[in-house]
């Protein structure tokens, strides 16, 4: 390994050596705060460090880890997107009586797994960082199980996630197998070029189904998605919004790199199976938030959808034309960058009226009534949040959506598109129906309002409703530093 | 920038009478007066505003003020706002309906007035925004943005079944504007393929050739978002739910200026953009067009509701709308923009009316009316006046409107022009008995125990009337007022379809 690599690496052994010293801390005191703000400085540099090197020449470490634009924007997003996780989970923590540094050191280790996920193009390092980012997932799901409040839902999902993700690792490993099998590469490009030579066989195929299920089940794709409610609803809403965000949106990206590189984009059959995949997940999705009356248990439906939006990107991201491909892959992170900046300020806003310390969450749809008059600011950030996953304008949802239909139609995917529409507005019903409850009465609700909103929760809700607008109102920079990103795929 | 500095002015001006509240509960309302006032004056200069040249409007002498700025390069999208004469009228009126509402709401509105402020301006410079957007884009921008604050009066200071109908009129509209978007993006990218540059622009979008299915694909996008804001049938179905159940202000600029919206979309963007497929289209949208004037007044004259009843002769006189715009000749393109004027006037008229009543008396219920005119002669003879200018009676604009529709249409398509007369027959038939059932007659028994609720119109309510009725007699005897205006622009439309 030379120097020049070793330098590239050092963000992510920033990552991996943050969870190392956290044990070391925690063996001799036990300190939340420092604990909490070195995790958060962690992040900060390795982010920092990954975007000063934004633009420079790829770099090849190990046959695993690639550093490419690419991976760096995915690795600066995960950096980033994670502080407020740290600082939910600060102040949930803080307000719990469980043993709170631990934490941290899985936080920490999940971000790891993250960052490899995003920088792998190699199917040894994709298992890596899959299973680093879902094991410490397994845990931190049923983090705040016993203490005073005990939460039995936190359990059963904990023991459901592990289980169903166990089963989606060994259907990953199953498709690794045998795409080794066929191929006997384990490297994407490896793949790509057996692919171009047509020595794709029956058992490349089945690899690459196996493999779609697995990923399928981490990004809860219809028929995949059984697990996401109840985990979204057990776990502390910390731990979901995390879950929501890096967690999919890495997945997400590792699989366009996959799909795209590999060439795996060029078979109709594997267009078919995703393109069934996307509609069935954007109506179920939203058909089945239609029913809940738990926010919880809403988004995570509403997260189904927005998968499947995404799949007609992905799918267009098989295009012919270079420009179109560009387009669909540019598509496709803004979408993922709208989603975790919405999501952040959605589950920023659940968790402003949750009082950890009395094992309460606001997540029940009447605990929102009035919201408008007795927290005017809190309503109008969570408004700006639920208008942007329904993708009205001058939000950063509109420009996803727009962006995905851009590349849709350039694809003329049709169906897919009328699957869009016809879920979009399906799912207009159930975030509207949240905005009127809070333009209700509030009485009976002023209690609840009344909550002191911590201030690392202010934060959170304001830096993201502010880049939920900015990105809405000004997406040119962003898309910039996009079409940088996807060049290196072209 | 005239036009900029009209929409910022209305954006920011909300956010000051939303602020206002804090200082009284009355502030927010001197606010929004005078926003409206300084916004009247800016339209007032950019009518009187000489034509631009500029590079951006490719050769056409009628357009009075022309802003583009760079946006979203990656798409080709500019911040580009463009008004001719059509779109100034439109703004006037805007403005002008504005001031009603603002009358309209200020006694009724009681309650968390600063925040009913902001959506009310916000809804304005929402619709100024859409009649001044050239840019495909932008345009959707505002089309959307304008729906939210809709939205919220209507769910928060509407009536009983307020949170019903608020829904169903933004599920329709923001449904049917996906297919817009889509159908949009599908022209942007057809027009990619045929120049090699994207660009959102209206004035780019012109020269592409749309022929074929996709191109009729495409228009019915824009068609059917169209017609759902117009609206037109078969889906006019959200409207009247809207306009019953939205606090007065709420209903008057529903149906004085939102409607106009969709009318305009028709007007700018469906026949320039896709001439051959609305051409070959033309015989389906005089279908609906006849179907939504007779249907709609048929169905005027079986509520019972009053707003309901306003709210369906809406949808028929809209049809006009459509019938003339379809027709694409000088006289009924003349005629569909002085309709489109005239019945924001007399529709806003009747929603006040209704709102009026409906203050007084807690219920819009025909059945429950009758024999008003004695108690209330001021308000009966408005109330008469309204109707005979819905039901078209000449020397009001209406009739100049629709008698150059018909005449308009006649010339090119005979036969839906005799049947969409046959709506001004039915026109006085619902317009007539409204008037029975709540003016004249004999006090209904409900009502007779509630007489001293029926106070005649006050001072600021003959004010707000007599704006509407001196707008409706002038355009009456001197469209041309209008006509000046918007002659030119209507006359380089024409040249952009397949009439010219």
């Amino acid at each position: 390994m030379s120097i020049e690599e070793l330098i590239a690496l050092v963000p992510l052994l920033i990552v991996a050596s943050i969870s190392v010293i956290l044990m070391l801390i925690v063996s001799f005191v036990r300190h939340h705060r420092l604990v909490s703000v070195l995790t958060i400085a962690g992040f900060v540099a390795a982010g920092v460090m990954v975007y000063q090197t934004f633009g420079a020449p790829a770099v090849q470490i190990t046959p695993l880890i690639i550093l490419d634009d690419y991976s760096r924007f995915f690795i600066v997003l995960s950096c980033f997107a994670s502080v407020p996780a740290v600082l939910l989970a600060y102040d949930y923590l803080r307000r719990s009586e469980d043993l709170k540094e631990e934490y941290y050191m899985l936080l920490s280790l999940a971000v790891l797994g993250a960052v490899v996920l995003a920088a792998s193009n190699h199917f040894a390092s994709f298992f890596i960082g899959i299973e680093l980012l879902s094991v410490s997932l397994f845990a931190m799901v049923g983090y705040l199980v016993h203490g005073d409040h005990k939460r039995l839902s936190t359990l059963e999902a904990s023991i459901k996630y592990m289980i169903l993700s166990g089963v989606s690792s060994a259907f990953l490993l199953f498709g690794v197998a045998l795409l080794y099998l066929n191929f006997g590469v384990l490297a994407f490009d490896g793949i790509y070029a057996k692919v171009e030579a047509g020595a794709i066989s029956g058992y490349g195929f089945m690899g690459i189904a196996m493999l779609l299920i697995g990923i399928g089940f981490k990004l809860s794709w219809v028929p995949f998605h059984m697990w996401t409610p109840d985990v979204y609803e057990g776990a502390p809403v910390p731990v979901t919004a995390f879950l929501a965000t890096i967690s999919k949106v890495i997945v997400f990206a590792i699989g366009l790199r996959f799909l795209v590189q590999s060439g795996a984009l060029g078979f109709s059959s594997v267009v078919i199976v995703l393109g069934i995949i996307g509609v069935l997940s954007m109506l179920a999705g939203n058909v089945l938030a239609l029913l809940q009356s738990n926010l919880k248990r809403l988004l995570a439906y509403s997260s189904i959808a927005h998968l499947g939006y995404l799949v007609v990107a992905l799918v267009a991201a098989g295009a012919a034309s270079e420009a179109h491909r560009a387009l669909a892959m540019e598509a496709v992170g803004y979408y993922l960058v709208a989603y975790v900046v919405t999501t952040w300020v959605a589950f920023g806003a659940l968790s402003a009226l949750s009082q950890p310390e009395q094992g309460v969450e606001a997540e029940t749809l009447s605990d929102y009534r009035g919201l408008f008059w007795t927290r005017p600011w809190l309503a109008a950030i969570f408004s700006i949040a639920l208008l942007s996953l329904a993708g009205i304008p001058l939000t950063a949802g509109f420009i996803a959506k727009f962006y995905v239909f851009a590349s849709g139609v350039s694809q003329m995917l049709w169906c897919m598109l009328a699957a869009i529409i016809l879920g979009s507005a399906i799912g207009l019903y159930y975030y509207l129906k949240i905005i009127m409850e809070m333009c209700k009465s509030s009485e009976g609700n002023e209690g609840l309002h009344q909550v002191q909103i911590p201030f690392e929760n202010k934060i959170i809700l304001l830096v993201m409703a502010g880049l939920v607008l900015y990105l809405g109102v000004y997406p040119e920079p962003l898309v910039q530093s996009l079409s940088a990103a996807v060049a290196v795929l072209l | 920038m005239l036009l900029a500095w009209i929409i910022i002015l209305l954006f920011l001006g909300g956010v000051v009478a939303g602020f206002a509240e804090k200082i009284s509960t009355s502030a927010p309302r001197w606010v929004t007066l005078v926003v409206l006032i300084f916004a009247g004056a800016l339209t007032w200069l950019l009518l009187c505003a000489p034509p631009v040249e500029s590079a951006v409007v490719g050769g056409q002498d009628s357009w009075l003020a022309v802003l583009q700025l760079e946006w979203f390069p990656r798409f080709g999208i500019s911040f580009l706002l463009a008004a001719d004469g059509i779109s100034v009228v439109l703004i006037a009126l805007t403005v002008f309906l504005g001031f009603v509402a603002l009358f309209s709401a200020w006694d009724e509105i009681k309650t968390r007035c600063g925040f009913f402020y902001f959506n009310f301006l916000w809804t304005l410079a929402g619709v100024v925004g859409i009649f001044a957007a050239l840019d495909l884009f932008l345009f959707f921008v505002f089309w959307e943005v304008m729906l939210i604050p809709m939205f919220l009066i209507i769910v928060i200071w509407g009536h009983e079944d307020r949170y019903y109908a608020a829904l169903k009129f933004f599920i329709y509209t923001q449904a049917s504007s996906l297919l817009l978007l889509l159908s949009m993006l599908a022209l942007v990218f057809v027009n990619w393929q045929q120049t090699g540059s994207l660009s959102f622009s209206w004035f780019d979008l012109l020269g592409t050739k749309t022929e074929g299915t996709m191109g009729m694909l495409m228009m019915l996008g824009f068609f059917v978002a169209f017609l759902v804001k117009l609206p037109g049938f078969p889906v006019h179905n959200w409207l009247p739910d809207a306009h019953t159940q939205a606090p007065t202000p709420g209903s008057v600029i529903l149906a004085g200026i939102l409607l106009k919206t969709g009318a305009y979309g028709l007007l700018r963007f469906i026949i320039p953009l896709f001439p051959e497929a609305a051409f070959a289209f033309t015989p389906y949208a005089l279908i609906l067009a006849v179907v939504s004037v007779l249907y709609a007044a048929k169905m005027a004259f079986a509520q019972n509701d009053m707003k309901r009843l306003i709210a369906y002769s809406s949808i028929s006189h809209m049809g006009f709308v459509t019938l003339g715009i379809f027709s694409w000749n000088a006289l009924a393109l003349q005629g569909t923009l002085l309709q489109m004027v005239a019945h924001g006037l007399s529709s806003a008229g009747l929603f006040a009316m209704a709102g009026a009543i409906q203050h007084r008396l807690h219920t819009r219920a025909l059945d429950q009316m009758g024999g008003m005119w004695s108690q209330a002669p001021r308000m009966a003879a408005v109330g008469l006046f309204f109707a005979v200018a819905a039901l078209g009676l000449p020397g009001l604009g209406n009739f100049v409107g629709e008698f150059l529709v018909l005449l308009g249409s006649f010339q090119v398509h005979p036969i839906a022009a005799v049947f969409a007369a046959l709506g001004m027959v039915a026109a006085p038939v619902y317009a007539l008995y409204l008037l029975q059932r709540s003016f004249f007659g004999t006090h209904s028994e409900k009502f007779a125990s509630h007489n001293e609720l029926l106070v005649d119109f006050n001072a600021r309510e003959l004010c707000m009337m007599g704006m509407l009725v001196v707008g409706l007699l002038v355009m009456g005897f001197f469209p041309r007022l209008i006509t000046v205006f918007s002659n030119d622009a209507l006359l380089n439309l024409q040249a952009l379809g397949w009439g010219a």
